[in-house]
């Protein structure tokens, strides 16, 4: 088979593989529409102060996409491959002919398809349960975030997974780093009141810029396609970021071997 | 030997100040079973990961199917299939999963229902990898290295941990690679594996090869034979027609052929009215030419 093919093959026993895996299923994809079920029923009929009289529940949308992405994406690819490399199925892999450009194209392409997936149930689950519009003249603006976010954020997934050191650390590393991010970035309520200085760390890092990137689609206030370049530039620097250390770094077998 | 699969000469592994493999020389012939023998640590996983392209040497040359392993092309994995010592399929694939996807990497796979039920996994075939036991993960691990039909497979330990039934299946499955043409490059630190399986063994000690050749005259094995026996009351060694050592309770004599010696022994017995109590004659087995070679250096 040609590496496109296999790329192919990849993404279909990428996709079984990942919807079979519980734990993955639940965190992944599931809990973000959790979230959402239930943020927009306690919080959702009011409007959020300072954005342009944005309803709560238009607001909860946007963040929990960007969650979405960083979840099906980051931390999937993060505690997939650490998974696969402890249990030297990715050393078994390298012994084959399978090109590596294949199979991590088959991975990527496979967390990408996730996080589109998911966005647009959370999309359909806004629209229908709480009346939060879809973006019409901003869609734009939604679909590069979309996809310069699930692409980022792939990136800086394949890097991070070298930095675990074995399987049974993963969910505590992981989390460890998205978990503070998603509270200070504005995924759960808006930061805008939060101290200056816990917003100036929460600008460092991309979550927070991929979350005002999906909301500015949302925003009444936005006028235009709704692409936010400044943002999507910072979220898209980190992704190359992440794909530099991610063709450095990356290990195919567990430490030592 | 003509047409070497694997051929190495001066082979050398060091991981810091400490080598691992210190200039070992292996050919191994097309349609061999060639058994790596060595106790834990003594760089047999190293030397079978030099050959399988994952490791690179210090030192030496080495030649795998005609290429140099630390640079591997595509065409050349598809030539060889890789058990490795330790490692697990992906856990939520199904056997016939797992075995249609690796198929799909090799440009002339053999078919994957035949090779499922090759290591008799066919009544497993519908099952998730993460929920076979250890003995059906291995067989799923050969069937993998064997879908693409390679010309070479290295196992590395393939029966570690395998009850004795497990054991025995297992070699009947290697025994049938022979048959289908392969080369097995196989690595164990079982005596009996070696011995039932392979028509070459080397053994490695301390990164170093210690004896090789065919398992039934390692050591001189075939050339040595052990009488012993009782010594009968108020006889001493000295009073015996041959030389002979105490050896525990018993006294033995080593010699290449028995026959003589034997005649001799029995011949003074009789005429003298002696019993010989527990009189055997023996060849060493593998393991007491393993255990000797091995143990050397602790001795």
């Amino acid at each position: 088979m040609s590496t496109v093919r296999l790329a192919g093959q990849q993404i279909r026993y990428a996709t079984i593989s990942y919807l079979r895996n519980p734990p993955a299923v639940f965190f992944g994809l599931l809990l973000p529409v959790l979230f959402l079920l239930i943020f927009a029923a306690v919080f959702g009929s009011g409007t959020v102060e300072g954005y342009g009289g944005i309803k709560q529940s238009a607001y909860y949308v946007p963040g929990l996409i960007a969650l979405g992405i960083v979840s099906t994406t980051f931390v999937n690819l993060a505690l997939g491959l650490v998974v696969l490399r402890e249990n030297r199925v990715l050393k078994r892999l390298r012994g084959t002919p399978l090109p590596a450009p294949a199979f991590i194209a088959g991975r990527v392409a496979t967390a990408v398809g996730m996080a589109v997936a998911l966005t647009v149930v959370l999309l359909l689950v806004g629209r229908v349960l709480y009346g939060v519009d879809i973006p019409g003249a901003t869609l734009p603006g939604l679909i590069l975030a979309l996809m310069v976010g699930a692409a980022a954020f792939c990136c800086l997934g394949v890097a991070f997974s070298t930095l675990v050191p074995n399987e049974d650390a993963g969910p505590a590393v992981v989390n460890a780093a998205v978990l503070p991010l998603y509270f200070i970035s504005g995924v759960f309520f808006p930061t805008d009141k939060a101290p200056a200085w816990l917003n100036d760390i929460a600008d460092v890092f991309p979550v927070k810029h991929l979350a005002n990137a999906l909301l500015k689609a949302f925003d009444p206030r936005t006028t235009g396609a709704g692409i936010a370049w400044g943002d999507l530039g910072i979220v898209a620097g980190w992704g190359a970021l992440g794909l530099v250390a991610a063709v450095l770094t990356f290990r195919w077998t567990p430490k030592g071997e | 030997m003509s047409d070497p699969v694997v051929s190495v000469r001066g082979l050398r592994k060091a991981y810091g100040s400490v080598e691992a493999v210190r200039g070992i020389d292996l050919d191994v012939g097309r349609g061999e079973v060639f058994a790596f023998l060595g106790p834990n640590g003594a760089g047999k996983t190293t030397t079978t990961e030099i050959l399988e392209g994952y490791r690179q040497r210090s030192a030496g040359e080495v030649s795998v199917l005609g290429i140099d392993p630390a640079r591997p092309t595509r065409e050349w994995r598809s030539r060889i299939g890789i058990v490795l010592q330790a490692s697990q399929p992906d856990r939520y694939l199904t056997v016939r999963e797992t075995v249609a996807e690796y198929a799909g990497f090799y440009p002339s796979p053999r078919p994957v229902e035949e090779t499922i039920d090759q290591v008799g996994l066919s009544d497993s075939a519908g099952k998730r990898a993460g929920k076979l036991s250890g003995g059906q993960q291995r067989r799923l691990d050969v069937a993998l290295a064997l879908v693409g039909d390679p010309e070479l497979i290295f196992l590395d330990e393939p029966t570690t941990g395998f009850d004795p039934s497990a054991r025995r299946n297992s070699w009947q499955m290697i025994g049938a690679l022979r048959d289908l043409g392969k080369t097995v490059f196989l690595t164990t630190h079982f005596m009996d594996e070696a011995q039932a399986l392979a028509d070459r063994v080397a053994i490695i000690r301390d990164g170093e090869i210690v004896a090789e050749g065919d398992p039934a005259e390692l050591g001189g094995r075939d050339a040595r034979s052990f009488i012993r026996f009782s010594l009968p009351a108020g006889v001493g060694l000295g009073d015996l027609p041959v030389t002979a050592r105490e050896d525990g309770s018993r006294v033995v004599i080593a010699v290449e052929r028995p026959v003589k010696p034997l005649a001799e022994l029995t011949n003074w017995a009789l005429e003298r009215g002696h019993e010989l109590a527990d009189l055997e004659v023996e060849r060493p087995t593998l393991e007491d030419v393993y255990l000797e070679l091995t143990e050397e250096a602790q001795s």
